[in-house]
């Protein structure tokens, strides 16, 4: 009862921040200029009128009130003016989902097993050679930023060795092995950073609890080294790195800003920065609230779950 | 009990008396020398092999930021209005030192047969040969999609980049003649008959001074060029080096202008010229970039300029973060739950929003530059707060702080005096990591085109691998540089972060033994 008391606490909480930092964004956003509608020619009449009607020129707080109502519980983002003329919003920016979805999980399935097995690997050879091998990998791949290996891998696995296409494709076909191939180099830049996260991430974790009591424990009741560390060390290590996961695979709907671009990815990511540099208010509108929404999720997903892997911490307690 | 015992301050003087006046002390001399907190973790942190070189390297990269752009500043680099630059782009690095090391400006490559000849026609000319090794001549190509003959060649960029139109006046002239007769080098060669070119494109090409085709390849008589020089018109009496083969009847220029304001349009080498303009020979240690800027001392400012930022980011949000912690963690309650919600808010939002917005609205007033800044620290000292606000809660109940309020001493002084002192040793490694990681979101938002920062006169070290991209498969010399410096100070930043972190943790204390 506790728990589900706290559960509706952070989610209404959640609510209320989204809410105040939408209404600071609408409220910043409003007071930019508008793009000048002159530039559409013969459409600008239309244009006009459209702006009217949608209340352009009502007073600020009235637009604010008509933008909770229509777009956040409506629905209607609205149409782009800018980047997509004349289309819908919403419309573009789920169709731009999948392939950012699609890189993000093929990135996970790559690097969370990996991480994993790196991690633990590395764990169970503390202090000898490949430890401090995977070790050394690991620190060179984190403190690196992502667009350098971005770099070397477009550099050296699509030119120099032209393994895999320069760009990623821009059909709809999510399953051709023409996609899949094209997707590789971005998968492979994405991956590094977090395979080499979770690998020090479980690696700490994993050797903390090698080192415990309760696995000593293990040992003299009559298990082998093998059973120990799977059945009691290993259970024990996943409580704080399972949440990371799962915040990570909230996390795979925003997708990276850098690599998107790097690789030509179709995504959302481009997608915003594209609105961004087109000064198209509509879709940034659309897609910080997304943003936001997934960043708030993220964290909130991570708290709830620690509480649900393991039954010790109860989450909210004072 | 009289009322007299109870009076505790005015006891009179001659009552007070030493305890152990005329007793011996056995107590011993302290041997060693005591070590503060400071010096504790400062005798750790040597210890820590990989964070001591760490260390060292951001100690070199910090001196390279310091001295490049003032090592490397010529009359090139700094040029107040010359755009001649743009003559010189894509330069690859070269060093003469290090020439064996294949540091020497030049380039593999397989080129077609037009291109081929058009390097041997550089040669013909200037007795500069670009093609400085040939691995294989002359052959067929497999391909299906590029069929024709193909060489395998190593080539010289600096001498590749080839000629250019200038237009001079009388004095500019005199004066090229006069540097041209007293160094021997030959800068100006003979003006061309366009007459003779029959595409019209091919006509404002400097590198031309053959018979061609109308695709500027070229029509060779016994494998020879054939020349096309102009040999009429005035050349404003041209008396200095001539190239081979010239019996005195090619003109070296085209005048144009009536005689008060002749100008005189002559054909220079560029590599030849730079030496003439600048005074030293072409040589780019990190080579040039796509304008042609000298990628050594533009990294050396950007660097300046990224590492400057970054303090001023880490300094400004050790101070906000450290005071609001402070005050948070001190006062608690309402105070504090609300303090929280907002730092929470501000959290919440998504650092690229409060960017962008920030870009869109005060860049234009205030630059793009404190526009970051403030972006930076909107969100920045968050982080910080919530260490500090720890601390507080872990030391503001115990008894010294209790102690040090019965003694009277201000909430102020309480705060920042016995309990701050505590957090310094976590904000120091917060505050140091920070600076990495300034450097790479501003790395970042500059990549996505958010920011701009770029400009002839300035950089970041960003700006130059977002401006390096598009040339990656050609000419990856531009983004090389900028690549390693931004990794070498990630990696060496966090294994110094790292070794900080565990040398003010006095919980390790004693455990690296």
């Amino acid at each position: 009862m506790n728990m589900l008391k706290y559960v509706l606490k952070r989610i209404a909480l959640m609510f209320f921040v989204l809410f105040v930092i939408l209404t600071m964004c609408f409220i910043l956003v409003k007071l930019l200029p508008v793009t000048d509608a002159a530039q559409f020619g013969k459409d600008m009449n239309l244009i006009l009128q459209r702006r009217e009607a949608l209340g352009y020129n009502k007073p600020l707080l009235e637009q604010l009130f008509i933008f909770f109502q229509r777009s956040i519980l409506g629905g209607d983002w609205g149409v782009s003016e800018a980047l997509y003329r004349g289309q819908d919003v919403w419309a573009v920016f789920t169709s731009k989902l999948p392939a950012t979805i699609m890189v993000n999980i093929y990135s996970m399935l790559f690097s969370v097993p990996t991480g994993l097995l790196l991690g633990i690997y590395a764990a169970l050879k503390k202090n000898k050679w490949q430890d401090h091998l995977i070790s050394t990998l690991v620190v060179v791949f984190i403190s690196v930023p992502s667009y350098v290996y971005a770099f070397l891998v477009q550099y050296l696995l699509c030119f120099k060795l032209d393994l895999f296409p320069l760009q990623m494709n821009s059909g709809t076909d999510y399953f051709s092995l023409s996609m899949f191939l094209s997707v590789v180099p971005a998968v492979l830049s994405l991956a590094f950073g977090s395979i080499a996260g979770l690998a020090r991430y479980v690696r700490a974790e994993l050797s903390e609890v090698l080192t415990s009591d309760f696995m000593l424990l293990a040992r003299t009741k009559g298990l082998t080294r093998s059973q120990a560390t799977i059945r009691h060390a290993l259970r024990n290590s996943m409580v704080p790195v399972f949440p990371m996961i799962l915040g990570e695979f909230v996390a795979i709907l925003s997708g990276s800003l850098i690599i998107e671009k790097i690789f030509g990815v179709p995504g959302v990511g481009q997608l915003y920065v594209n609105s961004i540099t087109a000064l198209d208010y509509n879709f940034f509108m659309l897609l910080s609230a997304f943003y936001t929404l997934v960043g708030l999720t993220a964290g909130i997903v991570v708290d709830i779950s620690y509480g649900f892997i393991d039954p010790r911490i109860r989450m909210g307690e004072r | 009990m009289t009322q007299n015992n109870m009076d505790y301050t005015n006891i009179p003087k001659e009552k007070f008396a030493f305890c152990n006046d005329n007793k011996e002390l056995h107590d011993k001399k302290l041997d060693t020398k005591p070590v503060g907190y400071f010096q504790d973790a400062m005798m750790r942190f040597a210890r820590n092999k990989s964070s001591v070189t760490a260390a060292c390297i951001i100690l070199l990269l910090v001196l390279f930021a310091i001295f490049a752009p003032i090592l490397g500043s010529t009359n090139y680099t700094e040029r107040p209005t010359d755009t001649m630059y743009l003559q010189y782009g894509k330069l690859l690095p070269k060093w003469s030192a290090f020439e064996w090391a294949g540091w020497d400006g030049c380039y593999d490559d397989t080129v077609s047969k037009n291109v081929y000849l058009s390097y041997k026609a550089i040669e013909a000319e200037t007795g500069m040969n670009p093609v400085v090794e040939i691995y294989k001549e002359d052959y067929e190509s497999d391909n299906k999609s590029a069929i024709g003959t193909y060489y395998d060649i190593r080539v010289d960029s600096y001498v590749e980049n080839g000629m250019m139109f200038l237009n001079l006046t009388p004095d500019q002239y005199e004066d090229l003649q006069n540097w041209q007769d007293e160094t021997g080098i030959q800068v100006i060669y003979p003006a061309v008959d366009d007459s003779k070119i029959a595409t019209n494109s091919l006509k404002s090409d400097a590198n031309i001074w053959y018979e061609c085709n109308q695709k500027g390849a070229p029509i060779t008589k016994n494998g020879k060029f054939i020349n096309i020089y102009s040999t009429k018109g005035n050349d404003g009496d041209y008396d200095s080096l001539r190239i081979d083969g010239d019996d005195g009847s090619y003109k070296y220029a085209k005048v144009s202008g009536d005689s008060n304001a002749k100008s005189y349009k002559v054909r220079v080498m560029k590599n030849t010229y730079f030496q003439y303009r600048y005074g030293y020979e072409a040589e780019f240690i990190f080579g040039t970039n796509s304008l042609g800027q000298d990628i050594f001392t533009r990294l050396g400012s950007g660097a300046r300029f990224s590492f400057i930022f970054a303090i001023c980011i880490s300094v400004i949000n050790l101070l906000i973060g450290a005071f609001y912690g402070a005050i948070e963690g001190y006062y608690g309650g309402v105070i504090d739950l609300t303090m929280e919600r907002i730092s929470d808010i501000l959290n919440g939002v998504p650092f690229i929003v409060v960017t962008t917005l920030f870009q869109l609205h005060l860049a234009s007033k205030v630059g793009p530059i404190p526009s970051l800044l403030f972006a930076f620290v909107l969100t920045g000292w968050i982080g910080t707060a919530s260490k500090t606000r720890m601390q507080f809660y872990r030391y503001k109940n115990q008894e010294y702080v209790l102690a040090a309020r019965t003694l009277g001493a201000s909430d102020f002084r309480i705060m920042f005096k016995h309990i701050f002192p505590n957090a310094i040793g976590t904000l120091i490694t917060g505050s140091v990591l920070v600076i990495p990681s300034v450097i790479f979101s501003e790395g970042n938002l500059t990549y996505l085109g958010i920011v701009n920062l770029d400009s002839s006169t300035m950089t970041s070290v960003g700006s130059m691998l977002s401006k390096g991209q598009p040339f990656l498969t050609t000419h990856p010399h531009i983004i090389l540089f900028p690549a390693i410096f931004i990794s070498l100070l990630m990696i060496s930043f966090n294994l110094f972060g790292n070794g900080l972190r565990d040398a003010f943790n006095p919980s390790l204390r004693g455990t690296e033994d």
